[in-house]
């Protein structure tokens, strides 16, 4: 009988040795430990000996059938780690190819530009409030002090509806909707588009403004110059260099034009500063007493400042681009350049 | 405005250089727009005198001078200029002079003549842009002088931006006012002698409109030579206003105008017929310009009229009728003050802008009349001649404007520009700008000059001052003003999530004119009626768009024409829409797409996008804010009528539309590809509810699959909501997972295969439960939509 055993042991380890994968691995294990195994079958015939014998018999089975089994995990390991490794060989990949899938877009940049400047400015509270586009004279020119056959009106190249319907010319109109509804404190910035009748190389008929006021009790015009220089130094990133000029605006006094050292030659004077080394890019002051009494706010116990700034032009002298008329072309080449 | 440098510091001269002056202009609110040379660079060029001259012999068109420079023996000079003569002084080139353009005269032989230099015309020297023939010189210029000194060239053309408040200094007067200001200098105005009255004979004026004309000066000067010579230096001071000489008489008044900025006006008074009325145009009275436009009047348009007809637009051009020519003999001189709420807009009504309403429209001083027709008076008798009467005055005194003193409170200048100054700073800033200041308990009462027409209240006061002072010497501070917390509503979602949404699925945001082509227009939406611009731009930008479409389309037209093949594009905007006669602005989301569904990829095979494809992004943008709408199919005439849905809300309200771009629409708007279109209202889109949160199910779900064969007829829609409306409270959701359509189905039906997802809060469902809930749910199907169990 342990002839016979050791046989079976040495066929069922010559059989181990030439298996060739996992399921062949299966089929010699349950040859041998299945319930109908030759193992198993000889545990079986255990119960026909006589206790004695059973016992000792039983010890060399186990030990040839521990012997088998360490055989059986070893050529399981063996197997497992080949298939692993071809399963690793068999998987690798270029990673260099592209990833699958849909592309990603880009913002215009107008509106990159605009969500920065109204990022900045939510940042110390300011609302972003918005206004319709076909606007009324009243709302457009008169509440803001500018009556008709006002000079300023010839600088406004208005388009017309009718004698009392206009596309804004500006974002202004917004502040006269804000303060006829609401009342102060006020911090709003009105971005949008805005209308002008003009168009050659450096206008568009349409372009975007973003008007900026703030209405407060013992507002000054060193909090507007405060505004201006931290929004453009916030909007440039750079610690530029920020000059107010004297102008003249309807609706606020004293008005200032704003003008920056030019970004594009540090101030030393270029062709897009016409060589003075500044750049207008804003215009801005006190709200003036009239625009104020046309909304019923008491300019006494109130004073407020309001900017306006073209968005383009903010564009232009951020990204370094350099044709206005470029904006409202869309061509996919220009947009996708803005990520 | 543009003036010489030289004329203004004849004024006003302080001690800094050109670079130093412009700047305290700009950054006293004067704005320089340029400064430019008086004359291109050149030199080594003199006065002349051509003393003789001969035919060359070798070519008709050339003559041999003997030119006087001042040296000791005239010069051999050969000119091919039609107006040389004896006699006759120009500007000559010598050897060594180095003309405008870099042009070298040197001696040379003109068809074997030899030639020691150049006589000059005006453009060579770079004076203006076309010339004919020499530039004459006077008979008074001073043979051998250098040119440049001479003619005053060394001298730069300053042009000043000034904006509509600072009418006062659209003169050299003005400006040196300022600059005197500026320089804490003294400067006096152009002194002018009152001429003698040496004739009697004088034209009526009556003033009808005595409240657009307070004042009227007129005065005849006979006997004038409007032949005669304006002098250069007059001349050259028009020329680098960019004002052309045309005779004494006009280049005196236009002259004036600059000096003094009081527009005047010189009828020939031979053609005149009785006296000069200032009257408001009769409805049908007709008159024509300068200029030669003849323009119908109307009720509104203020004229200087004779007992004949109208003669001039008042304060903006005169007639050609009464306009002065070279054989004028006598004129009638108008000085006047028109208000200038009686000349704004006018000009404009008319298509005309002259350098005289300009002034009108803005404020001419109402105290200058006598002293400019003085002036004109005495430079037209100095250069032309004339006998001169008496000034014919028609003053209202009452429609003058008045001169309020206004109130300048000291805690309201330094509350408003957070700065204290010293009462004697304020003083003299105000003193030095002209205004009458007397002090009061507040502060100051200030009566402002009678030139100043943008100082009416305090404001404008604190404004000079601050401008004076220099905005940049005033303080700036730290924004530190009263915050309160802000709101950051849930119910409303931003469109910036949105945008950045399609920004994330591959398009790209374009932003296009809200005015397009009518024709553009009526193609994609022909049955809104679009509102139109009373003033187009052009035809292409001609009416307000009605969809967000139009723009689109046009950029994907351009882009396909260069050479892109795929295009996802969105745009944000309002659309403006006629609702029931009322203009609404109403802001959409559009899209549009055509081309692959993917950019060329070594990893998937390409395909063409469709309907679903733009689809999932819209359901994509509307589970953004949890938006529960439906698709419908729906036709519209810009799209495919079988790739068309209408999207609606759930209380049935239209919100937008989505398909495909009508095959023959893309062949006429010039497309070679299917093209997908949408377009979104926002104010619905944006609606978001905050969420609640419901309890999860402890039990696990099961799955159903079912296939049913439907008629094409029954939509995919049709079938979950009968399903949805069934009211089974373990039904958690329906999945469509096939369409099919083919072998072993009907033709006119279709197999649609979908998966039950069932869960219930309380209990793991029991198979017998899970029947009962299919066999209800398939038993509704066959009922309602007539469908069948696939085998």
């Amino acid at each position: 009988m342990s002839a016979t055993l050791e046989e079976i042991l040495a066929q069922a380890l010559q059989e181990l040795a030439t298996v060739n994968d996992l399921i062949e691995l299966d089929k010699v294990r349950v040859n041998y430990l299945g319930k109908k195994g030759l193992f198993t079958l000889q545990m079986k015939e255990l119960g026909n000996l006589d206790p004695e014998q059973r016992r000792s018999v039983g010890q060399v089975i186990n030990q040839v059938k521990d012997q088998f089994q360490q055989q059986l995990e070893i050529t399981k390991d063996r197997l497992e780690s080949a298939v692993l490794s071809a399963r690793l060989a068999s998987e690798s990949i270029d990673v260099s190819l592209p990833g699958r899938g849909q592309s990603t877009g880009r913002l215009h940049p107008v509106t990159t530009t605009l969500r920065r400047i109204s990022k900045i400015f939510a940042s110390v509270g300011f609302t972003v409030v918005e206004g319709p586009e076909i606007e009324d004279d009243y709302h457009n020119f008169e509440a803001l002090n500018i009556p008709a056959h006002h000079p300023a009106r010839a600088m406004h190249d208005t388009f017309y509806f009718d004698a009392h319907t206009v596309l804004r010319t500006h974002t202004s109109p917004v502040q006269i909707r804000t303060m006829e509804s609401e009342k102060p404190p006020l911090k709003v910035i009105a971005p949008g588009r805005v209308y002008r009748c003009d168009s050659d190389i450096t206008h568009t008929p349409m372009f975007h403004q973003v008007e900026g006021f703030l209405v407060d009790t013992d507002v000054s015009f060193a909090d507007l110059k405060g505004v201006v220089y931290e929004f453009l130094r916030a909007f440039f990133e750079k610690d530029i260099q920020v000059r107010f000029r004297p102008s003249y605006f309807p609706f606020t006094e004293p008005s200032a034009e704003v003008d920056i050292e030019c970004v594009m030659c540090n101030g030393e004077g270029c062709r897009v500063c016409s060589h003075t080394g500044w750049l207008e890019v804003m215009g801005c002051g006190m709200i003036h007493p009239e625009v104020f009494k046309a909304v019923n706010i008491d300019s006494e116990q109130y004073s407020g400042f309001a900017f306006g700034m073209g968005v383009e032009r903010l564009a232009m002298l951020r990204y370094g681009i350099n044709d206005l008329r470029l904006f409202f072309e869309n061509d996919l080449k220009f947009l996708e350049q803005f990520n | 405005m543009q003036i010489s440098e030289a004329w203004l510091r004849t004024y006003v001269n302080p001690d800094v250089n050109t670079e130093t002056l412009v700047e305290q202009l700009t950054m006293a609110g004067l704005e320089v727009d340029s400064v430019e040379p008086a004359a291109a660079v050149f030199n080594g060029v003199v006065v002349g005198q051509v003393v003789s001259m001969e035919q060359h012999p070798d070519a008709d068109r050339l003559r041999v001078c003997q030119v006087n420079v001042g040296e000791e023996a005239p010069l051999q000079i050969v000119c091919g200029a039609s107006n040389v003569r004896v006699g006759l002084k120009i500007p000559a080139a010598l050897c060594g002079a180095v003309l405008p353009g870099d042009f070298k005269i040197k001696k040379s032989k003109l068809r074997g003549q030899e030639s020691l230099g150049m006589l000059c015309s005006e453009k060579e020297l770079g004076l203006v842009a076309e010339a004919h023939g020499l530039m004459e010189l006077s008979d008074d210029a001073p043979v051998g002088v250098d040119i440049r000194e001479y003619l005053s060239l060394n001298d730069n053309i300053i042009e000043v931006d000034l904006t509509p408040n600072r009418a006062d200094c659209l003169s050299v007067e003005g400006l040196a006012r300022e600059v005197a200001l500026l320089n804490k200098l003294d400067w006096s105005i152009t002194a002018v002698d009152v001429s003698p009255v040496d004739h009697a004979e004088t034209l009526s004026v009556t003033v009808t409109a005595p409240e657009a004309c307070p004042r009227y000066l007129g005065r005849l000067i006979k006997g004038v030579n409007t032949q005669a010579d304006t002098p250069l230096w007059l001349q050259e001071r028009l020329r680098r206003s960019g004002i052309r000489s045309l005779g004494p008489i006009v280049d005196v008044t236009n002259y004036v105008l600059l000096e003094l900025g009081q527009p005047l006006h010189a009828f020939d008074a031979n053609k005149l017929t009785g006296g000069i009325t200032v009257r408001y145009a009769n409805a049908e009275e007709s008159l024509t310009l300068l200029n030669n436009d003849v323009i119908k009047l109307d009720t509104q348009a203020l004229i200087i009229a004779d007992d004949k007809q109208a003669l001039a637009l008042a304060g903006v051009m005169g007639g050609s009728d009464s306009a002065v020519s070279d054989t004028t003999q006598a004129v009638f001189l108008e000085c006047a003050f028109f208000t200038p709420l009686a000349i704004a807009g006018k000009a404009r009504n008319f298509g005309l802008h002259t350098d005289s309403s300009h002034r009108f429209e803005r404020g001419v001083d109402p105290e200058l009349q006598f002293r400019a027709i003085e002036r004109a008076t005495q430079l037209i008798v100095e250069i032309a001649g004339g006998v001169v009467g008496e000034i014919t005055e028609v003053t209202s005194e009452a429609y003058l404007p008045v001169r309020n003193s206004v109130l300048l409170r000291r805690h309201k200048l330094e509350k408003s520009l957070a700065v204290k100054l010293a009462d004697e700073q304020i003083v003299d800033i105000l003193q030095r700008l002209g205004m009458q200041v007397t002090a009061n308990a507040e502060g100051w009462d200030v009566i402002a000059p009678s030139f100043r027409f943008d100082i009416g209240i305090e404001a404008d006061l604190i404004e000079e001052i601050a401008r004076v002072f220099g905005y940049n010497n005033l303080p700036s501070s730290s924004l530190f003003i009263r915050s309160e917390l802000s709101q950051v509503t849930e119910t409303l979602l931003e469109i910036d999530r949105v945008k950045d949404l399609l920004v994330d699925r591959g398009y790209q945001e374009a932003i296009t004119y809200s005015f397009v082509d009518a024709e553009i227009q009526s193609i994609v939406a022909p049955n809104s009626e679009p509102i139109r611009l009373k003033n187009p731009i052009s035809s292409e930008l001609a009416v307000m768009r009605t969809t967000l479409w139009c723009g689109l389309l046009k950029v994907a037209v351009y882009n396909t024409n260069r050479q892109q093949d795929r295009v996802r594009l969105f745009e944000t905007g309002l659309r403006f829409i006629k609702v029931d006669g009322e203009t609404k602005q109403q802001k959409m989301l559009a899209g549009l797409l055509l081309g692959d569904v993917y950019n060329d990829q070594w990893a998937e095979k390409s395909r063409q996008l469709d309907f679903y494809d733009v689809k999932a992004d819209l359901e994509a943008i509307f589970d953004l804010s949890g938006c529960d709408v439906s698709f419908t199919k729906a036709e519209l005439s810009t799209l495919h009528p079988g790739q068309t849905a209408k999207i609606l809300a759930a209380d049935g309200v239209e919100i937008g539309w989505l398909g495909m771009l009508h095959p023959q629409l893309e062949k006429e708007l010039g497309f070679d590809t299917q093209v997908f279109l949408f377009e979104l209202d926002q104010g619905y889109l944006l609606n978001k509810t905050v969420p609640v949160f419901t309890a999860l199910s402890k039990y696990p779900y099961v799955k159903r699959d079912l296939a049913l064969i439907v008629n094409e007829s029954i939509s995919a829609d049709n079938i979950i909501t009968v399903i949805k409306n069934s009211a089974e409270p373990a039904l958690q959701d329906v999945i469509i997972f096939d369409v099919y359509r083919g072998k072993g189905i009907e033709e006119g039906d279709k197999s649609i295969a979908l998966s039950l997802i069932l869960q219930d809060d309380t209990q793991t469902l029991a198979e017998s439960e899970i029947d009962g809930i299919v066999n209800r749910l398939l038993t509704i199907l066959v009922n309602e939509l007539n469908a069948k169990l696939r085998d």
